[in-house]
């Protein structure tokens, strides 16, 4: 057989053969599993995606992650600076991990007592240590801490606030608050540019027009104060959840008339193809023909720009909050930690309280360089092959 | 030329009543009426028993026992006719005293901002196309991420902590001390300007990062155009060449979303407003939401939508005075 293939044709290098099955491998691939491909190629927003899901992840498995609960409280380590893991001090070396413990200590000028570093006191870093019992994703019930110190001691990795609440912890579960509000308030504007978009792109003439300007008012009103006069609505009697789904609610409301306008030009400009034209002659309902065929022919872009609304969303609410005006305590979000850190004297002092805001900056620049990824990678004319 | 100004007249005044429309709304939103607040306010650590009766009374004074469209009408012809925006209750005075000249500072920390932004994006835009792949390509590019990543309260924090330590000096508010209730003259202006610039160059940041990016990449789309290998074939000096032919068009994005610029510092303002200490209309919002004087944060935001929409309606026609294709298009 070996000798007939032969002679039935040239042979085929393995570079050639290789060649022929990545090309094959090509032309057979869905549009999805092309997009990936070229996506694949963009290092950084790879980066960004890691950094996301590692949030991601991190933020839905707080409970386990983080050491302590969001408001448990550390009463002899207020203000506390951050406590690294070290491998050796003045008294040797050791292959665990360690923090000094701390002891309480008068200061001799104001007199109040503040904690101080003790270098002769251990306290040894352990994986799965025992802790505060929780519950994972709000109802597995676990109390196994991924890391934590023996000696019933307490670690705080990045340090306290001034109500002696671990940094680490609180960032965790704030990670989880700010990007499910992103989540649901992008959703939220997803839905209602969907609908608002889709019947002014489909039906154009007079409903088009009205649409438009009322879009446009919306968007010409400055977001940040119209979230403000939104946010300021919001009885301050209400509880946590609440105030949680109105937050995204109204983050929601306000974001969308910018994909409204994206899903309208498109709908406006494929209205009068001939599949299009077809489907309405052949008697289907205007929410079918939107939702089956037209929409997919640009679900790729809608996928971009939701991505790239994400970032808006997050310096939405980290700045409200931030005011006072969004999630309130105890609710923890990285707005209502930055809330601590309003002033230049927390810069000189506990500089530490400042960490949640390098995850507002990661996030951001996360979903934009994914955001960036996405549209080279959705634009089938990017390719040069 | 006039029919294009006289149709974007028209749409502007049409998108101004809509404005007002939503702007009363956002107003009437909180639970309870001013003769709530009003009351709780007048009355509380008095001892005295507010009852019922006595906010059903204020309510009636104050003319709030009427349908919404009417006082809605009330209101906007107050403002329109009269320039009357009301009474400001948590300070028991018109707004406009309250106000004051504090829209001629905000008007005056938006055209400054402004300058900033295109003063640095424009050109720095083109430079990066021009030198694309260069060393200042990358870094402009890393730094546009950035720009648009920081949030701008923790940028004006940052600034401030960076300039107490090198300049010591008083550098948040907008005026020192001595200045502050002193009436206008050159050294007040002169105080103002040098306090100025902090919050200019924090409302900038993110303005700069988007138009840089906007600009670089109209100026690398325009760069490969014919026109600009034809006019070098003919041998048209390089800066000459950049100029006449891919810089005027790559502005064209930049003008035309000067509303959009406007609409972003003036969203940040309050924010960086709170943080840096000044006292202008954005601190002024948060303060006036946050005690739900609806008066005082209504007249805010038409103001500021206000000066958004005219800054559009001043996009369109620069717009329309730089592209000879927009002005007969329409």
């Amino acid at each position: 057989m070996a000798v007939l293939d032969d002679l039935r044709a040239p042979a085929e290098t393995r570079a050639e053969r290789r060649e022929r099955e990545r090309r094959e491998r090509y032309y057979a691939a869905s549009q999805w599993t092309l997009i990936w491909w070229r996506f694949r190629r963009h290092r950084a927003a790879m980066a960004g995606l890691a950094v996301l899901g590692l949030m991601a992840f991190l933020g839905l498995f707080a409970e386990f992650f983080a050491p302590y609960g969001q408001t448990t409280r550390n009463a002899q380590y207020l203000n506390g600076a951050p406590q690294w893991p070290m491998f050796c001090d003045a008294n040797g070396c050791s292959a665990r991990p360690f923090i000094h413990g701390t002891r309480t200590e008068r200061d001799p000028v104001t007199l109040r007592s503040r904690a101080v570093p003790d270098p002769d006191m251990r306290l040894y870093v352990r994986f799965f240590v025992e802790g505060e019992p929780a519950r994972l994703l709000g109802f597995l019930p676990i109390s196994t801490r991924f890391f934590g110190v023996d000696g019933g001691g307490r670690i705080h990795l990045w340090g306290t606030d001034d109500l002696g609440r671990d940094v680490f912890s609180r960032t965790l579960f704030a990670t989880r608050t700010s990007l499910s509000i992103g989540v649901m308030g992008v959703v939220i504007s997803f839905v209602l540019a969907l609908i608002i978009g889709g019947v002014a792109g489909y039906f154009g003439g007079i409903v088009d027009s009205v649409i438009q300007r009322v879009t446009e008012v919306i968007r010409v009103i400055p977001v940040i104060p119209l979230y403000m006069g939104l946010a300021a609505a919001m009885p301050r009697d209400w509880t946590t959840t609440q105030v949680y789904f109105a937050m995204t609610l109204i983050l929601g409301l306000v974001g969308w008339p910018t994909l409204a306008r994206r899903i309208r030009s498109q709908l406006l400009s494929i209205r009068n193809e001939d599949y299009v034209v077809a489907a309405r002659l052949a008697g289907a309902r205007p929410s079918r023909i939107i939702a089956t065929h037209m929409l997919p022919s640009f679900t790729s872009f809608i996928i971009v720009d939701l991505v790239i609304s994400f970032p808006y969303m997050i310096l939405s609410e980290t700045a409200l909050s931030f005011v006072g005006l969004g999630l309130r305590p105890p609710a923890v979000s990285w707005g209502v930690m930055l809330q601590q850190a309003q002033s230049v004297r927390v810069i000189e002092q506990t500089p530490w309280l400042f960490i949640p805001a390098a995850f507002v900056v990661l996030a951001v620049l996360a979903f934009t360089l994914v955001g960036d990824g996405l549209r080279d990678a959705a634009d089938p004319y990017s390719e040069a092959r | 030329m006039a029919r294009f100004v006289l149709e974007r007249l028209l749409g502007m005044v049409l998108t101004l009543f809509l404005v007002s429309i939503m702007v009363y709304f956002i107003m009437e939103l909180p639970p309870g009426d001013y003769a709530d607040r009003f009351a709780f306010r007048k009355y509380s650590g008095t001892g005295v028993t507010v009852t019922e009766a006595m906010i059903e009374e204020i309510r009636r004074d104050l003319g709030l026992d009427r349908p919404a469209y009417l006082r809605y009408f009330d209101w906007i012809s107050g403002i329109v006719l009269r320039g009357d925006f009301g009474m400001a209750y948590s300070f028991l005075t018109p707004v406009t005293n309250v106000l004051g000249d504090k829209v001629w500072l905000t008007l005056g920390l938006l055209f400054a901002t402004l300058l900033i932004t295109y003063a640095v994006s424009i050109p720095i835009g083109i430079y990066a196309a021009v030198r694309r792949g260069s060393a200042a390509d990358y870094g402009l590019t890393v730094f546009s991420y950035l720009g648009l990543a920081l949030p701008n309260f923790l940028l004006a924090l940052i600034m401030l902590y960076c300039a107490n330590r090198w300049f010591g000096a008083s550098v948040g508010g907008l005026f020192s001390p001595q200045f502050e209730n002193a009436p206008w003259s050159l050294a007040k202006v002169w105080d103002l300007v040098k306090h100025l610039w902090l919050p200019a160059f924090v409302l900038a940041w993110s303005a700069v990062a988007y138009q840089l990016q906007t600009v670089r990449a109209t100026m690398s789309d325009e760069l490969n155009k014919l026109s600009v290998v034809a006019a070098r074939a003919r041998g048209v000096p390089e800066t000459r060449l950049l100029v006449k032919y891919p810089a005027r068009l790559a502005i064209n994005p930049v003008v035309s979303t000067i509303g959009f610029d406007v609409n972003r510092i003036f969203s940040e303002l309050p924010i960086v407003a709170a943080v840096l200490g000044l006292t202008e209309l954005g601190d002024l919002l948060l303060k006036a939401y946050l005690d739900l004087d609806m008066n005082v944060a209504g007249a805010i935001l038409l103001m500021l939508t206000t000066i958004i929409v005219v800054m559009n309606f001043v996009s369109d026609l620069l717009l329309g005075w730089l592209d000879p294709r927009i002005r007969m298009g329409a």
